[in-house]
């Protein structure tokens, strides 16, 4: 059964990453983009990470892929480019040469450092908790270290929120001032040449 | 045949290997694709690859602590998102049809 789950998960995950890769068509890759976050998550519920999930369909199907997608129909991209010219003499194959070496080097170094196929992690566990601790299921769990031991880690990633809408704010409003007013646009393009 | 089946257990090396190979498409994509929507979203792919090996190693270790920063992680991964398309969009605007090689117009 988790080798089925796993198996069709897995498919779907490397037939949606190639997907995003190989489709013409911005819209296209961004639902491909759907495809493998679905399938993701599908592993997280395979390995008891249950909250991480629902946040993983929630945050990025939910969120992340729909401003994607309204930024393409916003753009107007929403058209197919054309993908058989080569831009750059060798750039595909010098990046596909690439991939190999990255893939290798990480399985090289996974089946160097593992034991026994059972048991991949070797290494001292943190103080913070243990996952299949029985008296709390996975969203306490993951609460309580939040909010005791990772508390600075937590309070340091508002700050990081509140630098990304502040970062939102500036760059859409020089952009919509330069939209709403063409005078103000050729000014701005004229800048822009000098 | 299914006894084949039944011996074979779904161990944290194949969910490494999945997440490697996940990181690799992203890798490959980022490096041939030019339209920088697509690129971002091949970030988006290697960002999960990680997030993907990050949980297995919590269950291998038996730890908490991988799955809280797999929360953080998704934290970064839509600050990154929310500047990174507000630059796109103002570089969109400035030249429709944008590539990569646009990008430059950045510099001061």
């Amino acid at each position: 059964m988790q080798l089925v789950i796993f198996v069709i998960a897995a498919a779907v995950i490397v037939a949606g990453a190639l997907g995003v890769v190989v489709s013409a068509n911005p819209v296209h890759a961004a639902l491909s983009l759907v495809a493998t976050l679905f399938g993701i998550a599908v592993l997280f519920v395979a390995q008891d990470a249950h909250f991480l999930a629902a946040v993983q369909v929630i945050v990025y199907a939910g969120a992340i892929v729909v401003l994607f997608l309204f930024v393409i129909m916003l753009l107007g991209v929403d058209r197919s480019e054309d993908l058989d010219t080569e831009p750059l003499g060798g750039q595909r194959p010098a990046a596909v040469v690439a991939g190999i070496l990255l893939v290798g080097v990480a399985l090289v170094t996974l089946f160097l450092t593992h034991r026994d196929l059972d048991r991949v992690a070797i290494g001292a566990r943190s103080v913070v908790g243990r996952l299949t601790d029985p008296s709390e299921d996975n969203v306490s769990k993951l609460g309580h270290a939040l909010f005791t031991d990772y508390l600075f880690a937590f309070e340091i990633t508002s700050v990081l929120l509140i630098i990304a809408v502040v970062a939102a704010v500036v760059l859409a409003r020089r952009a919509s001032r330069t939209m709403g007013a063409p005078e103000a646009a050729s000014d701005d393009r004229a800048e822009v040449v000098e | 045949m299914s006894v084949v089946l039944a011996d074979l257990h779904v161990t944290e090396t194949w969910y490494l290997v999945l997440g490697a190979l996940l990181f690799t498409i992203g890798a490959i994509g980022l490096l041939v694709r030019r339209n920088p929507l697509v690129m971002f979203m091949c970030i988006e792919l290697m960002l999960n690859a990680v997030n993907l090996t990050f949980v297995s190693f919590a269950r291998a270790l038996d730890d908490i602590g991988g799955q809280v920063i797999v929360f953080f992680v998704l934290v970064v991964a839509a600050a990154e998102v929310v500047a990174g398309l507000g630059i796109i969009v103002a570089l969109m605007r400035k030249r429709p049809g944008a590539t990569a090689d646009d990008i430059s117009i950045l510099k001061g």
